[in-house]
């Protein structure tokens, strides 16, 4: 009984672990441009298929894994600069359009240089499972839950002790005073994308080992991770880790207890419910509209 | 002048593929109709519109085949069913602002996609359902032409209507809850409401062509519910120009040509798509219609 529990627990905090990351890259996206990006799924795509890829082509794993995510934030870089900055001014619907049109851009770039073949990395250190109380737990998943670990902490210090990433920070409280203290907007903007794609890339490349990864891997957890940031808050970086986990583990012990084939469904009907009886979100500020 | 259009097309077809493509073109311009209603003059977005199309297919499949009840009250009765579908999530949904109301459109529509998926012994799941011709008082829609004169006058219908809908005080309103709803609401506009209204008219059409769509095609997948479709239908509706009805049913027959003749070029077709709804936005963020005219506008005034 409590074996099993610990098993769902134990795949929901894997799952959840990375749609926390991929809700800090849409909060971080989202705080310092307003934007909701889309594509944040397909940077976890292509850090999962591009380290899969050359590792597969026989690049050993360290520089694999870096190149893939010199590659992720070289596409987030370009879909900043590209794409986002030359529509700054535009309504909500069109920049949601413009992300859902790279993102579909980007899953048919990754269909031409790639294919539609499932890929895998193997597992970083073993495929030996480790017994937990009657529940097993894979080196992988400990891998997933460190690596988060550390990007969590490392983003923390980065926007609460360096120069830049106050700034970043003070941008998104209010741009036109950033800009008067002397911060560059446009600096932080594409920052703010580079880092997002990062922290995609670092999702997809820990999380391919056990999930695998396909040209459309991004879309349901691009889906999921921008649940996330909507379940905690848009904007609020905890509570874009609090959403992931939340979700991660209310779909592990659903598809558990209740129906596999619902598992997907899951994140929807709590993001529903949350959002009928608070309509910012668990931690969300309560915004009021000037008129 | 749309139903001149609509009547002259056919001349240059030379064969039923023509007729095909003409009728798919002309139900998601109903549909784009009907959403435009709601994204370009009461400014809501809906990620989640797939669903409601998906439901009226399925109504219509299910009660046809299973039930055994005739096309047209099938297809009314989906249509009630969704329209107070609507109606009871409208409400809460619609208080939500930006891109919190972009997200539960959009997790509504994903989880009828998926129930449609899974519920296999009702809607028969991944595999599909296949359904009968649509037939009414003896007399039965077939062929391609067929349904190209019905979808044609269904489709200078719902254009008249949304075109009065926009004239009359309810299209006023709406229009004041795009520019302020604050404003509106200050001023006396029950703007919940009228949201609400907009919401389940455009889920209605969306729901009708749906059982239409079913009834031509004579079969169909949950794929008709998915997320991307509904990408596909606001797409459309944004792409040929917000508020402006003739705007969404050209960006309803680009968009259905599109993938025909990019199809000639397959390994690119989505990076093709990609870019062009980038590119649109980018240099149009208004749509093509409305970008057009007013570039019109100032050629003329130049001179």
């Amino acid at each position: 009984m409590f074996a099993a529990f610990l098993q769902y627990l134990f795949s929901g905090l894997t799952s959840g672990a990375i749609y926390a990351l991929a809700g800090l890259g849409f909060a971080i996206i989202y705080n310092s441009s307003q934007v909701i990006n889309f594509a944040q799924g397909e940077f976890i795509m292509i850090g999962g298929m591009s380290s899969a890829t050359l590792v597969a082509s026989g690049v050993p794993m360290p520089l694999a894994i870096s190149l893939a995510m010199l590659i992720s934030m070289a596409a987030g870089i370009a879909l900043e600069k590209f794409a986002i900055e030359p529509a700054r001014n535009s309504d909500v619907v069109t920049i949601i359009i413009i992300t859902i049109g790279a993102s579909i851009f980007m899953r048919g770039a990754a269909q031409l240089i790639w294919d539609k073949e499932f890929h895998s990395l193997p597992a970083f250190s073993g495929e030996s499972p480790i017994a937990v109380m009657g529940a097993t737990l894979m080196p992988q998943s400990l891998w997933v839950f460190a690596v988060s670990g550390v990007v969590i902490v490392a983003l923390w210090w980065f926007f609460n002790r360096t120069m830049f990433g106050k700034a970043m920070l003070g941008t998104s409280h209010n741009r036109l005073a950033a800009q008067l203290v002397g911060v560059g907007v446009k600096k932080v903007l594409l920052a703010s994308f580079a880092l997002s794609a990062l922290l995609g890339a670092v999702g997809g490349i820990v999380v391919t080992p056990i999930t695998f990864t396909n040209y459309e891997a991004g879309i349901m957890l691009g889906l999921k991770g921008f649940s996330a940031a909507v379940l905690g808050g848009l904007g609020n970086g905890g509570g874009a880790i609090v959403g992931g986990l939340i979700v991660g583990i209310a779909e592990a012990l659903a598809s558990g207890y209740l129906s596999s084939a619902y598992k997907d469904a899951i994140a929807f009907v709590i993001i529903l419910f949350v959002l009928f009886f608070m309509p910012n979100g668990l931690f969300g500020k309560r915004g009021t509209d000037r008129v | 002048m749309l139903a001149i259009i609509i009547a002259s097309a056919p001349l240059g077809f030379s064969n039923t593929y023509f007729y095909d493509v003409g009728v798919n073109a002309m139900f998601n311009a109903i549909v784009c109709v009907g959403l435009n209603l709601l994204i370009g003059y009461a400014g809501q977005i809906s990620l989640g519109h797939a669903g409601f199309f998906a439901l009226g297919a399925y109504g219509s499949a299910i009660l046809t085949v299973t039930y055994g009840v005739p096309p047209i009250v099938a297809m009314l009765l989906s249509a009630a069913v969704v329209g107070l579908l609507a109606f009871v999530v409208g409400r809460p949904i619609l208080k939500l602002k930006g891109h919190y109301l972009a997200m539960a459109t959009l997790g509504i529509g994903i989880i009828i996609h998926i129930v449609l998926k899974t519920e296999s012994k009702i809607t028969g799941g991944p595999d599909g359902m296949s359904l009968d011709n649509f037939s009414m008082l003896g007399f039965t829609i077939m062929g391609d032409r067929m349904w190209y004169w019905v979808s044609g006058v269904l489709l200078v219908l719902t254009v008249w209507l949304a075109l009065n809908l926009i004239d009359s005080p309810v299209g006023r309103a709406l229009r004041a809850v795009h520019g302020s709803e604050v404003g509106a609401e200050v001023v006396g506009v029950d703007t919940s409401s009228y949201k609400v209204l907009v919401f389940v008219v455009s889920a209605v059409f969306a729901s009708i062509v749906g059982s239409l769509f079913a009834h031509k095609n004579g079969f169909i997948t949950p794929d008709i519910g998915s997320f991307f479709h509904s990408v596909e239908l606001v797409t459309m509706v944004v792409l040929g120009g917000m508020a402006s009805i003739f705007g969404a049913l050209i960006g309803a027959v680009i968009l259905t040509l599109l993938p025909q003749i990019l199809a000639a070029v397959e390994q690119y077709e989505a990076m093709i798509l990609g870019a062009i709804m980038m590119g649109t936005m980018i240099f149009m963020p208004k749509g093509l219609l409305p970008s057009i005219v007013s570039s019109v506008k100032r050629l003329g005034g130049g001179r």
